[in-house]
């Protein structure tokens, strides 16, 4: 998968909670109050199980899941997504 | 380690609640005894459910006529396998399936329910006898929570009712509930509740440590520990007393040993705002804030819950680990939340 494709699928799953044109990227969603923190466990449960990955403690922090490029960036670390 | 108490019980009508086959258009006589073991569970706190192969209409009906529907969430009455009821069960109940009891007459749903799944504990109800005295039906206390659990989710029904249908942020469907939180030191009524939601959380708790009644009520006068009782309330009625933070108050830093929430309030953002709580009575006492986490296989959702709520691991031994909160950058208590809480670790002023 590209990395492309990983922010599309991402933007996808956050897009079912907040409107897609309502967050770019880089917005740091928990920070700017567009998700609360009931969202932390879905969006680990959902990368793990779309992606194939099951995250280190070390990787569960707020700042590798605060936005979709910090999410897409984890994603190259863990090597599940190409680095382009 | 101990069997788990069981916490739903799922009844199969036919020849198991009553005598006689429903759709054959028998005479049906309530089996001797089964309407006050429905009774006596029900008084225990234990949950109830039906899963049979039957029309809904009539079955729900002649539920009624023998005055037992009222004891039943979500029925799940159809004619698709009982091991997918179980599970759509565990999901609208959000208990794990090894608290679940089946009963059945039928050998094969029996089968198939233990074969699909193992966790569940089945019987046969020519059985039912030995299930009055049988300790995993036995809560290790009831409370008043316990007393009215039934009643509590029902009126959790009709909040996933209006949930499902609410679209848009979840914040802002979380403020139509108005809902009312509390915060306050334990008081020696609440330790059997206390001691209830030690025994009985799982998913929702950092540690999974048992404390007993005598433990509890140690800590609760001793001069280093502090014992807090949450409790939230709606505008669909009270969820009752939901979560327990123990406390250990050193004077440069406090450690949570114990922080657990009950799994009915999981989806209603109220772990965060206890959290953000502790961070800030810390912060103005002016002491660390440390956490104590140990894994078990069911509480990942709490230690993800400290980590994005600024904690960070400091130390970590086999299966123990310490965190401790950055007490900078405390975000503000949610808005969808009115919160009251009587205790202050120093007096303000």
């Amino acid at each position: 998968m590209t990395q492309i494709e990983a922010r599309t699928k991402i933007r996808a799953f956050l897009g079912k909670f907040i409107p897609e044109q309502d967050f770019a990227d880089g917005d740091e969603i928990f920070a700017l109050g567009l998700v609360n923190s009931l969202m932390a466990m879905q969006l680990v449960l959902f990368l793990e199980k779309d992606f194939a990955v099951k995250f280190a403690n070390q990787d569960l922090t707020l700042k590798n899941f605060g936005s979709v490029d910090a999410m897409t960036d984890l994603l190259v670390r863990r090597g599940v997504i190409g680095a382009d | 380690m101990p069997r788990k108490k069981i916490k739903c019980v799922v009844w199969d009508l036919d020849h198991t609640v009553w005598n006689g086959i429903l759709l054959e258009g028998d005479r049906l006589v309530l089996r001797s005894g089964v309407g006050d073991l429905i009774a006596e569970f029900d008084r225990r706190g234990i949950l109830q459910s039906v899963a049979s192969r039957n029309e809904p209409g009539p079955a729900l009906a002649q539920l009624e006529r023998f005055g037992l529907a009222h004891y039943f969430l979500h029925p799940q009455i159809g004619w698709d396998a009982k091991s997918q009821a179980l599970r759509r069960l565990g999901e609208r109940l959000n208990l794990g399936l090894d608290s679940f009891a089946f009963v059945d007459d039928q050998t094969f749903e029996r089968e198939e329910v233990g074969f699909n799944l193992p966790e569940v504990r089945t019987y046969d109800a020519a059985d039912i006898d030995q299930l009055h005295d049988n300790p995993d039906f036995m809560p290790a206390v009831i409370t008043e929570d316990s007393r009215r659990r039934r009643e509590m989710y029902r009126a959790d029904e009709a909040r996933q009712e209006q949930e499902a249908a609410f679209r848009g942020p979840g914040d802002a469907f979380l403020a139509t509930l108005a809902m009312e939180f509390s915060l306050a030191p334990a008081s020696a009524a609440d330790l059997l509740r206390v001691e209830e939601l030690v025994a009985r959380t799982n998913q929702l708790n950092t540690t999974g440590k048992i404390y007993s009644y005598a433990e509890l009520a140690e800590l609760r006068e001793s001069a280093d520990h502090t014992l807090l009782v949450a409790a939230l309330s709606d505008k669909y009625g009270p969820y009752g007393k939901i979560g327990v933070v123990l406390l250990h108050c050193a004077a440069e830093a406090w450690t949570i040993k114990l922080l657990l929430m009950s799994c009915r309030v999981m989806s209603r953002g109220v772990g965060g705002a206890l959290i953000t709580l502790l961070r800030r009575e810390a912060k103005r006492a002016g002491v660390r804030l440390l956490a104590d986490f140990r894994s078990t296989d069911r509480n990942r959702m709490m230690y993800i819950t400290y980590k994005f709520a600024g904690f960070s691991e400091v130390a970590a031994t086999e299966g123990e680990t310490l965190l401790e909160a950055d007490l900078d950058g405390i975000p503000e208590l949610p808005s969808y939340l009115r919160i009251e809480s009587t205790w202050q670790a120093v007096p303000r002023g």
